[in-house]
């Protein structure tokens, strides 16, 4: 268990590095950044890559925005076994449904509670 | 920026050698350790909330991650209401955008700062924002890969 919390430090730490490099030496913008992210989360699961990382690092491969990729497309392929070629519409969201709403739901209640500040 | 650089008149251009003269220059590795150690310390936190909701809701490993996030989430929405998360922006650059309480920072920032604008127009408006891009390409990124490999696995290729 303490070999996990290791793993989930180093590999999300790297992870972020990687991010950091995007920011200071390609010069990109955070949205680049996060959207180049996304989408190699994206890729790497479609070569099969990302799920044996899942399993070695737990929350260090599942916390960092690449993840959210990867559920997209888990979900999709998900439902594709099941329903053909219409499932990749339908399963979509499947398994990244909880951080979408998430973000959505306390967005909105933080927009009640919070004042914006500055 | 590729395309204005045709029309540079040698002023501009002596202009151009000394602003990156006297631009200050990124510390680029204290940056990485920084975000090394701040991305590193947020990953472990979100692994003690999956080992809770493993012990506790009887989730597998595998299905745990989702709870987490959505944990994570809720985690960034306090923090960024009280102006922490600003601040550990401000100190670990990728570190705390990378991680998905990144993620949940801009969707709720976004909220906060257009709730002036009032809850239709102000909020829902612009509660996407910032955010929206990563939805999209990790939407549309997700819906080619997962099109081509259910393509590729009904010709049995694969």
């Amino acid at each position: 268990m303490l070999a996990m919390y290791f793993w989930a430090f180093v590999v999300g730490g790297l992870i972020c590095v990687i991010g950091q490099l995007l920011f200071d030496v390609a010069k990109l913008t955070p949205g680049h950044t996060l959207s180049l992210l996304v989408v190699a989360g994206a890729i790497l699961d479609g070569f099969g890559l990302y799920e044996p990382l899942v399993d070695f690092a737990g929350a260090g491969a599942t916390v960092p925005i690449t993840s959210f990729g990867n559920s997209l497309v888990h979900g999709a392929l998900q439902d594709a076994q099941e329903h053909g070629i219409i499932g990749v519409l339908t399963g979509m969201f499947q398994v990244t449904s909880s951080g979408i709403s998430a973000a959505i739901i306390f967005g909105f209640i933080g927009a009640l509670l919070f004042k914006p500040k500055g | 920026m590729a395309s204005n650089q045709k029309k540079v008149t040698p002023q501009q251009k002596s202009y151009q050698h000394l602003q990156q003269k006297h631009e200050i220059k990124r510390p680029i590795l204290k940056n990485c350790i920084k975000a090394f150690f701040v991305g590193g310390i947020i990953c472990v936190v979100g692994q003690a909330i999956t080992y809770f909701y493993i012990y506790f809701f009887n989730f597998t490993e595998q299905s745990a991650g989702n709870p987490t996030v959505a944990t994570m989430v809720f985690l960034s929405m306090l923090l960024t209401g009280f102006g922490v998360y600003d601040r550990i922006g401000q100190f670990a650059g990728a570190g705390s955008a990378v991680p998905v309480t990144g993620f949940g920072n801009a969707v709720i920032s976004a909220c906060i700062e257009h709730r002036t604008e009032g809850f239709v127009l102000g909020v829902g408006g612009n509660i996407f924002k910032l955010a929206g891009s990563v939805i999209l390409f990790g939407v549309f990124s997700a819906f080619v890969v997962a099109l081509i490999k259910t393509l590729l696995t009904m010709w049995g290729v694969i």
